[in-house]
């Protein structure tokens, strides 16, 4: 057995114990051992990794295991990782475990609650780890299921609706990918659907272009595709904020992750040929999110279309396909998920004080709740691409690799993504200026109390790992570069 | 050099450790570590300055040393940015104008921000500041500089906003963040396509004198200019933005809702600067291969320095008369800038303008700090509120006195020194913009002299409060900072600062001296003549003016245009639009999609109503349907 299957076994054996216990205190005790292990084993798999390069391991995918499954169909399980996924799981125990502290204060069903949290974490390690397609989309379809749930049952405002039209959306999709995986495995005329071997099986083009479009817009629908990105600010709106994390954190990643382990890395000529097309949506999509932010009042809504906008830059990269742009695309999923789950943590500590996310409702809480008020500005800060933190580290990558390409037409595109960065200060710094500060607007406000212990290790573990990927990125830029470097190798 | 990376670390550690533990600190040990931090630092970049400028020149010319650069972060295979510390003399120059200004002004906030709430908070963003201009001064490639520029535009933002429970100030951090960052956004893309081009950030390799790794870049066309035109323009702009040069000056004046010394500090002496460093710092390029772009520098920057003068005339608010005269003042740097060849006599616009980047931060830091003082003590900005108190505080008229000559260009202050060889090196470019400059020099001493006289003669004023002069922690900076601006003329500047780094010597043009004193000492009498007794007249704003002398007080209206544009086009115009279109049209299909669908399921679920005659029914049509096709076909 493959220590890497750890990553699935860790969240399963969680959900076993959860149904045993019986009381909160031994919910909550099971789930902080768990997503502390998941993060011990996260930082275990990325020290094995790097040692493992540089004792020169030079294989794509490392830590690789298979085991039969259905021989007929050649289904197999298969994991392994490259730079990339040793990240995404790194990202996504941090999330975990973060969100437990966050939910603390879970009520009603505290135990049901855990129970499709985990099985939704193992859905999206089981993703990351997975290199055989079949696996992967069992994996994906394991992570899409629970959010219905956890948004319909656990959630606020108009959840069942948001809830419902997440899930269709989503479902739709992956239907869509569901054939469009079909089709790469059954036009190549491989007895596998190992993603490594696939690579070195070239699907002949006119069916590439049939393919690539379904694949890359069943994970672009999860990647907040413009214009398919609409389920998601409602639904990260009415999602309980543990889930908002996990949701905007980390599931959305998977869009970006498929498509370019998927879509791009398997049929590279078509995503040449078709990239134009579907980097013009991508950029309107950068601009049109971070313009529809400003006009938003719900601090959630605000940071829902923030995320639109920045993960339309992550699909905007990687369809940049240069391996500069294509590092940048990862380590802004990596920042924007760190961001975005500090944002959703905090938006939600915030609310679950002052009953409101109106910023026209509120005003002066900086002086009422410093910590959690300067958490925020530490998030508005990061998400605009200050220096020092990791948004601008990623936005900055993205930007050069994007303009490696000697053509008019990406420069332009370029430029206007580039003008997000502007508009993302405009409204980051709106909203501060008007819920933070000023004078208190709500006098019953004033008696608010400050960050508990709990919700001060989740913002301070975020806003570490926000600043250490800011300030120190030499490493990990450059093992996900290395990961691409193989595999842009082997798909040539 | 090794040494000079303790410059940074000094108010590094001073913020993190401020930052970290601003709630346990006394405002006495935040003082005594943020102001010690500094005072390290200070004594180590004179030390550093001396130790540069006596090592020996080889073959008479400065050269760079990087005592310090490490990779950062790699991009692609060519392209990488490194975090080092370079040494040349403008970069060392840097290193002696913002410790000296930084220090002055963390001795003096000890006691104008004393007992204020926060004061660990302003501190350690002080700190933060002066880590970010050192960081900015000493890069040793241009997105290095690009990282530290950021971080000194939020510290500019945090500052500005100190007082963060005052709308006024929430308002004005807000629009300087995001005007600087707009003209910010025009940098990167400048360095994007220079470096896409070249291969390179690095500076020393961009400087080298290599034609060759431009080759490509100025091959390169579109829309009828060359790549590194474009590119260096674009880099420009991020510079004017900074700089607050003419149209996006706008948010400067605003942000002087910061605390006093902050304006000093980084909206008078260091930060605004940038611009002018950042031209210098490639001065090289700009003037070898970019002269297009050099001499739009030249022109923006006189322009800036007229409108400015010209504002500056008839505002009332003492800090504003001061913005827009530090607006006024970085036109000079600019023109002379753009005036500037590389070599001799004709590089005398780039040293100039380094000169009087020098002087200028030490006599606006003391004018600054002085109106601080003065504000201190009669708790108002509004000039029309004050009057005689150059017998109330004696040490802050005479330094503010000194200040004023030397902005005038009064000799033998530091001031007459540097604006005199900047109106020398604009002549030997272009008559018609020398007198053009010398018409704004003379505004510059009419409304300095009209403050000057307005604040300490004028109509007598009552008080609520008997003024006082400032406790020693804030006279003694006015003191320190009177020293340069007395004496800083007489620094031989062109044997350290020359645009080819080679040793120069300056010779006196003495018409043009003459011209411009007579034109300055004119200027101080008719200001004399109309303020000395009346002061500035209340209402004189606002009611009173007519035409001109309004649209000079309403700013020209810039700010409206820029009003208009945002609010009227962007937030309610855009920005509502395309919250509308993603409501309604975007998701309004999803939705449709949705109620097509449950229509669809309405209609047909009479289908499945459970009745078996019906099933039957149906059952029995169908066979004798599917029958008859079969006979008939």
């Amino acid at each position: 057995m493959n220590f890497l299957s750890l990553f699935v076994l860790l969240p399963l054996l969680m959900i076993l114990t959860l149904f045993m216990t019986s009381n909160r205190k031994q919910v909550l005790g099971t789930m902080v051992a768990g997503s502390t292990l998941l993060v011990i084993l996260s930082a275990f798999l990325a020290y094995r990794y790097m040692a493992a390069r540089s004792d020169g391991a030079t294989d794509p995918m490392l830590f690789t295991a298979s085991l039969s499954w259905f021989e007929p169909l050649h289904i197999r399980y298969a994991v392994g990782v490259d730079g990339v996924s040793v990240v995404m799981l790194c990202l996504t125990s941090l999330i975990v475990f973060t969100g437990t502290f966050v939910s603390w204060k879970m009520a009603p069903l505290t135990k049901e609650f855990f129970l499709w949290y985990c099985l939704l974490a193992t859905g999206v390690f089981g993703f990351f780890i997975s290199t055989d397609l079949f696996t992967l989309f069992l994996f994906y379809e394991t992570a899409l299921i629970p959010m219905y749930l956890l948004i319909g049952v656990w959630g606020t405002g108009r959840k069942e609706y948001a809830a419902m039209k997440l899930t269709l959306m989503l479902m739709g999709s992956s239907m869509i990918l569901l054939v469009g995986i079909l089709g790469i495995y059954f036009s190549s005329g491989a007895t596998s659907m190992n993603i490594t071997d696939l690579v070195h099986i070239s699907i002949p083009l006119e069916q590439q272009y049939l393919f690539f479009t379904l694949t890359f817009f069943g994970f672009g629908v999860l990647g907040a595709l413009f214009p398919f990105h609409t389920w998601s600010p409602d639904g990260h709106a009415s999602a309980p904020t543990a889930v908002s994390m996990l949701h905007a954190g980390v599931l959305m990643k998977l869009g970006g992750y498929g498509s370019f382990r998927v879509a791009i890395t398997l049929m590279p000529e078509a995503a040449e040929k078709l990239s134009p097309i579907f980097l013009v949506l991508t950029a309107i999509g950068v601009v049109y999110g971070a313009l529809a932010a400003i006009r938003q009042t719900d601090l959630k809504y605000i940071n829902a279309y923030s995320s639109v906008s920045h993960c339309n830059l992550v699909l905007f990269a990687i369809l940049m396909l240069t391996q500069t742009a294509l590092t940048g695309a990862v380590l802004q999923m990596l920042s924007h998920g760190l961001i975005t789950a500090l944002f959703f943590a905090l938006i939600g500590m915030i609310y679950s004080r002052s009953h409101t996310r109106l910023i026209t409702d509120m005003g002066g809480l900086m002086k009422i709740m410093p910590f959690l008020g300067v958490g925020f500005v530490v998030a508005g800060l990061s998400n605009i691409g200050v220096p020092g933190f990791s948004g601008f580290v990623a936005e900055m990558t993205i930007f050069v690799g994007a303009f490696e390409n000697d053509d008019l037409f990406r420069r332009i595109l370029t430029v206007a993504a580039v003008t997000s960065i502007v508009i993302g200060a405009v409204y980051i710094l709106r909203t501060i200026g008007k819920f933070l500060y000023g004078p208190l607007q709500n006098p019953e406000h004033g008696k608010l109390d400050d960050a508990r212990w709990y919700e001060r290790l989740a913002v301070i573990t975020l806003v570490a790992a926000i600043i250490y990927l800011g300030s120190f990125p030499t490493g990990i830029s450059a093992m996900i570069n290395d990961s691409f470097s193989s595999m842009l190798q082997v798909a040539r | 050099m090794e040494y000079t990376l303790l410059i940074l670390l000094f108010p590094l550690t001073s913020f993190i450790v401020l930052g970290l533990f601003s709630n346990r600190l006394s405002h006495k040990a935040a003082g005594i570590i943020g102001t010690g931090a500094l005072l390290a630092m200070t004594l180590l970049s004179f030390y550093a300055a001396w130790d540069y400028f006596t090592t020996p020149k080889a073959e008479g010319f400065y050269q760079t040393l990087i005592p310090f650069n490490t990779p950062w972060l790699h991009m692609g295979s060519h392209l990488h940015i490194d975090m080092g510390i370079l040494l040349d003399p403008i970069s060392v120059m840097m290193l002696v104008v913002i410790s000296t200004v930084s220090l002055m002004v963390h001795i003096y906030s000890l006691g104008y921000m004393k007992g204020e709430k926060g004061f660990q908070r302003y501190y350690g963003f002080l700190s933060l500041f002066t880590f970010s201009m050192m960081g900015l001064v000493l890069s040793t490639n241009i997105f290095q500089m690009y990282i530290f520029w950021e971080l000194v535009g939020v510290s500019s933002y945090l500052l500005i906003g100190f007082y963060y429970t005052r709308p006024e100030a929430v308002a004005a951090s807000k629009k300087a963040f995001i005007v600087t960052r707009f003209a910010d956004m025009f940098f990167l893309i400048g360095i994007l396509v220079l470096s896409y081009y070249t291969q390179t950030f690095d500076f020393g390799t961009l400087m080298s004198g290599n034609e060759t790794i431009f080759q490509h870049a100025l091959s390169t066309r579109f829309l009828g200019a060359s790549a590194l035109v474009w590119a260096m323009a674009l880099i420009f702009i991020g510079g004017a933005g900074k700089s607050a040069l003419f149209p996006l000056h706008i948010w400067l004046p605003d942000a002087m809702e910061g605390p006093t010394p902050v304006s000093a500090l980084i909206h008078a002496a260091t930060m605004v600067v940038a611009g002018v460093y950042l031209v210098a710092r490639l001065f090289p390029i700009y003037v070898a291969f970019t002269p297009e772009v050099l001499e739009g520098i030249a022109w923006v920057g006189a322009f800036t320095s007229m409108f400015a003068a010209v504002i500056a005339i008839v505002q009332t608010d003492i800090k504003r008369v001061l913005a827009f005269s530090t607006i006024s003042q970085i036109g000079f740097m600019m023109v002379a800038l753009g005036v500037s060849k590389l070599e001799g006599h004709e590089g005398l616009g780039y040293m100039a303008s380094l000169f009087h980047l020098f002087t200028h931060a030490m006599f606006k830091a003391l004018l600054f700090l002085g109106a601080g003082s003065i504000i201190h003590a009669v708790h108002s900005n509004e000039m029309e509120r004050m009057g005689g108190l150059r017998t109330y505080m004696p040490v802050t008229h005479l330094t503010f006195l000194v200040a004023c000559l030397s902005i005038a260009g009064i000799p033998p202050f530091s001031g007459f020194f540097s604006k005199d060889e900047i109106l020398a090196a604009i002549y030997g470019y272009h008559t018609g913009l020398g007198i053009w400059m010398t018409v704004a020099a003379g505004f510059t001493a009419f409304y300095i002299f009209r403050l000057y006289f307005s604040i300490f003669w004028g109509k007598q004023t009552q008080y609520a409060h008997t003024p006082h002069e400032s406790p020693r922690s804030m006279t003694f900076p006015l003191i320190f900072l009177a020293i340069p601006t007395l004496l800083g003329g007489f620094i031989p500047f062109g044997h350290f600062v020359t645009a080819n780094r080679s040793v120069y010597t300056i010779h006196p043009d003495w018409p043009i001296m003459f011209i411009s004193v007579l034109v300055s000492l004119t200027a101080i009498f008719i200001a004399r003549k109309m303020y000395q007794y009346a002061g500035t007249k209340t209402g004189e704003a606002s009611s009173g003016l007519k035409g001109f002398q309004k649209a000079a007080y309403h700013r020209f209206y810039v700010d409206e245009v820029y009003l208009f544009i945002t609010k009227k086009i962007l937030f309610n115009g855009i920005a509502r639009a395309f919250a509308w279109f993603d409501h309604h049209v975007v998701d309004g299909s999803i939705n449709g999609l949705a109620s097509v669908t449950d229509w669809v399921s309405i209609k047909i679920r009479g289908f499945q109503s459970g009745e078996i005659q019906w099933y039957a029914y149906i059952f029995l049509f169908g066979t004798l349907l599917i029958t008859a096709l079969f006979l008939f076909m």
